[in-house]
């Protein structure tokens, strides 16, 4: 019997198109153009080629130490952060649309941050309920007509992009609290030109390596003092933390100190860092530290985590803070609903990125539809991330939705609901062969002078088969992306 | 340097040299033999005291249990190097992967042990800690900068030698009532100089007659053996000056000055006049390494803040 000349030539035999978008294939056996290349050296590669590429990648990692720790395993059990060969490439049209789109995006974010804490136009103008933006876990009376920097509320964020069935590029989720994640997208590139040497040097792949300078030049202009030199350190609740290693990673990137809570005072307002020769000022902190635990004097008493003081500091304008304290209301899931009109709102212009389809369960209407067709959409708790606090109503049992129903009425500004996403699928490298698995996409947007993404993001995969949960702690892996020069 | 780091590599330092004393003494005294009836039992209550251990133990296999594997026990060996490793753990940053993997292979490697798979081969096990110390310091030595922080860690290291050397003699005068007569227990003497690894040096220097007076002159005022006092005190100098100098710090006269008292006792020492009173000079050996411990604290690590604000 000879070969079916329309059947998938290894190693793609077990390769399946499906109702998602696909990143490589327009058809069966078809590639996109900018594909190519890759689906081309892929087909030529002797079997046990990329098993060879992969052990050698993964050892990598473990040598470089590049792991992160799971909550609720022993303590200190330390992974690695699953890495697949095969890079994600996008075009440079399509990077031109998210950059644009991003760039909007938090600009609008930044703006209304600066109203919510200040006057309140949007709020009075009625554009999105006041009670549902002051009823936000993350609101922060603390920071009402604090004069930032800038105006710089988010410094960093790391915005979740989806692609949906026809091709575009959507919002699922911003990041703009203490966004993790990056440290991977830089490691994963390096990796990926000692894989693919050659296949890299033909692409003509735009370079992330910078991001580390464009992180501190967005960190030194947060100096409320302005002064030529500031000293940044990069504040870290400690080694238990499951994003220590990117922690040492960014400071040893930026040739800045990295600190804990136990090696910051305040003084006078003023903060200083305990070193062996003495007290030295610090003028700005990026913090790795979320808003609950930065100070036990503002907020969480029992918080060992921060430094006493800080918030005085802050307020008397003696340090900046990366990201500002507070921001947590512009990712809040219900607050998200209403970002497009937020960017009309403040910009005047129409979302570049679209978002996602979103249910706000306060609403009676939209919560009695959510409630009926449980088993088809996706609910999440507002305040959480990483993927806790989820429901995936198509694997979900009877009971879990019950649970959730329940948990809905008894709150449910705490919850909203979106349709089950075909998030895109991109191949991978599964079992000796290469299979199709969802992914997503987390650029990192630089507020500070002016907006800097650097070329890229990270590129998470749902390695368990079928599903669309990307998340590190929930069985994700990632990849590297390649953003090409035109 | 940030000072939680200097003080995280003064005490890895620390913790590990006293794992590594705390393994010397089993083995030694475990393979000891005795001539007489009651030598045991006084050689084990001296070892328990210059550990200052509180063990309600007293065969030698139940004392041995305890100090090596009994972690809520604070000079046990695997206490010890579970705090090390603790301490290394949190400045994984600033000292080299190479000290890391090391210190984390020994970690792992006495944390696998338990007493019933020691039991055999005892000494195979306290010289597999012993050497896994030793390696470590080798390792630190080859690949982390002779700077500020290594300085640290050879203070660290000094001071804990120093104090367990003195701790040690104070135990063996006490037994004796502070009596250093001529006795037919040489082997007590050996005993003593091979828990401080100075017997072949000691038999270099003097021949292998041992005389209890020459034993302690030698483990106190040797100006070359690295587990004398003496030894540790230069070190302590030097290091201490190291870091005052790296730091440029107005508040290091205290240290400098407990550091160079401690070495002028023991680089003017008189040994009749030591050994007229060996206690009277030990004690205060002791409380000069506990000042210093708690100078170089105030100094660079919890000085208040209005202090070096000030300054």
């Amino acid at each position: 019997m000879s070969p079916d000349p329309t059947a998938p030539a290894a190693p793609f035999t077990r390769y399946r198109l499906g109702t998602a978008y696909d990143e490589m294939f327009a058809a069966p056996q078809s590639p996109r153009s900018h594909y190519r290349r890759l689906y081309e050296r892929l087909l030529e590669l002797p079997a046990d080629e990329l098993e060879r590429r992969q052990t050698a990648a993964d050892q990598n990692f473990l040598n470089q130490g590049v792991t992160f720790t799971v909550y609720g395993a022993d303590e200190g059990t330390e992974r690695i952060f699953p890495y697949d060969l095969l890079p994600r490439i996008i075009t440079s049209a399509e990077w031109d649309v998210i950059e644009r789109g991003l760039t909007q995006r938090i600009t609008a974010l930044n703006l209304f941050l600066r109203d919510i804490y200040h006057d309140g136009h949007i709020l009075r103008d009625g554009v999105i309920p006041a009670d549902l933006v002051l009823s936000c876990r993350h609101y922060r009376r603390e920071m009402r007509g604090i004069r930032l920097v800038r105006d710089a509320y988010i410094s960093i964020a790391g915005t979740d992009l989806v692609r949906l069935p026809d091709g575009r590029f959507a919002v699922l989720e911003d990041n703009v609290r203490v966004p993790s994640g990056v440290s991977y997208m830089l490691v994963n590139r390096q990796v990926s030109k000692r894989v693919f040497p050659n296949l890299f040097d033909h692409y003509n792949v735009r370079p992330n390596e910078q991001y580390g300078q464009a992180l501190l030049a967005t960190l030194r202009a947060l100096d409320p003092q302005q002064r030529p030199d500031p000293r940044v350190v990069l504040l870290t609740p400690g080694v238990y933390n499951s994003a220590y290693f990117e922690h040492t990673f960014l400071a040893r990137q930026m040739g800045i100190e990295l600190v804990e809570g136990r090696d910051l005072l305040v003084h006078n307002n003023v903060v200083y860092m305990r070193t062996t020769a003495g007290l030295e000022r610090v003028d700005v902190i990026y913090r790795r530290v979320d808003d609950d635990f930065i100070d036990p004097l503002s907020f969480r008493h029992d918080s060992f985590l921060g430094v006493a003081g800080l918030m005085h500091a802050y307020r008397a304008g003696n340090v900046g803070l990366a990201n500002a304290i507070g921001t947590g209301i512009a990712d809040d899931k219900a607050v998200y609903a209403y970002v497009p009109r937020i960017i009309r709102y403040y910009t005047g212009e129409d979302p570049i990125l679209e978002n996602v389809e979103t249910y706000v369960l306060t609403d009676d209407a939209q919560r009695r539809h959510v409630l009926a067709n449980l088993e088809s959409l996706v609910v999440k708790a507002v305040g959480e991330s990483g993927g806790y606090g989820m429901l995936i109503g198509p694997h979900s049992s009877a009971a879990e939705r019950e649970t959730f129903r329940r948990q809905i009425e008894a709150d449910p500004r705490n919850y909203i609901a979106q349709p089950t996403l075909a998030l895109s699928q991109a191949p991978c490298f599964i079992d000796g062969g290469i299979e199709a698995r969802h992914i997503d996409l987390r650029p990192y947007i630089l507020s500070g002078e002016r907006v800097v993404i650097v070329p890229g993001g990270l590129t998470r995969v749902a390695l368990r088969r079928g599903s669309l949960v990307v998340n590190s702690s929930q069985g994700g892996g990632s990849k590297d992306t390649w953003i090409l020069h035109d | 340097m940030l000072s939680r780091v200097a003080d995280s590599l003064y005490w890895m330092s620390r913790y590990l040299e006293r794992a590594e004393h705390t393994a010397r003494l089993l083995d030694v005294s475990l393979q000891q033999l005795d001539q007489r009836p009651g030598d045991a039992q006084r050689r084990w209550e001296r070892l328990l005291a210059s550990l200052q251990s509180t063990t309600v133990d007293s065969e030698p296999l139940a004392i041995t249990a305890s100090l090596t594997f009994d972690a809520g026990r604070n000079e046990s060996i695997v206490a010890s190097i579970s705090a090390a490793r603790e301490n290394a753990r949190q400045v994984r940053e600033q000292i080299s992967s190479e000290m890391w993997e090391q210190i984390n292979r020994l970690y792992l490697h006495v944390r696998s042990a338990t007493m019933a798979s020691i039991a055999d081969e005892p000494h195979e096990f306290f010289r597999s800690v012993k050497e896994g110390a030793h390696l470590f310091q080798g390792i630190c030595d080859a690949t982390m900068s002779h700077g500020e922080g290594w300085h640290f860690i050879q203070a660290g290291r000094a001071i804990e030698r120093a104090s367990a050397t003195t701790r040690m003699l104070e135990a063996y005068v006490l037994d004796r009532g502070g009596a250093l007569t001529q006795s037919n227990d040489d082997q007590a003497w050996v005993c003593l100089l091979k828990s401080c690894t100075a017997y072949e040096a000691y038999c270099k220097v003097y021949t292998a007659t041992i005389r209890p007076e020459r034993v302690i002159e030698f483990l106190i005022l040797d100006a070359y053996f690295p587990h004398s006092i003496r030894f540790a005190a230069e070190t302590i100098q030097v290091a201490t000056r190291a870091i005052a100098a790296a730091t440029n710090t107005a508040q290091a006269g205290r240290v400098d000055r407990l550091a160079g008292r401690l070495r002028a006792t023991l680089d003017y020492g008189q040994t009749d006049e030591i050994l007229a009173d060996l206690r009277g000079y030990l004690v205060p050996l002791l409380q000069l390494c506990m000042q210093l411990d708690a100078a170089i604290y105030q100094t660079y690590i919890a000085y208040p803040a209005d202090q070096s604000l000030s300054a």
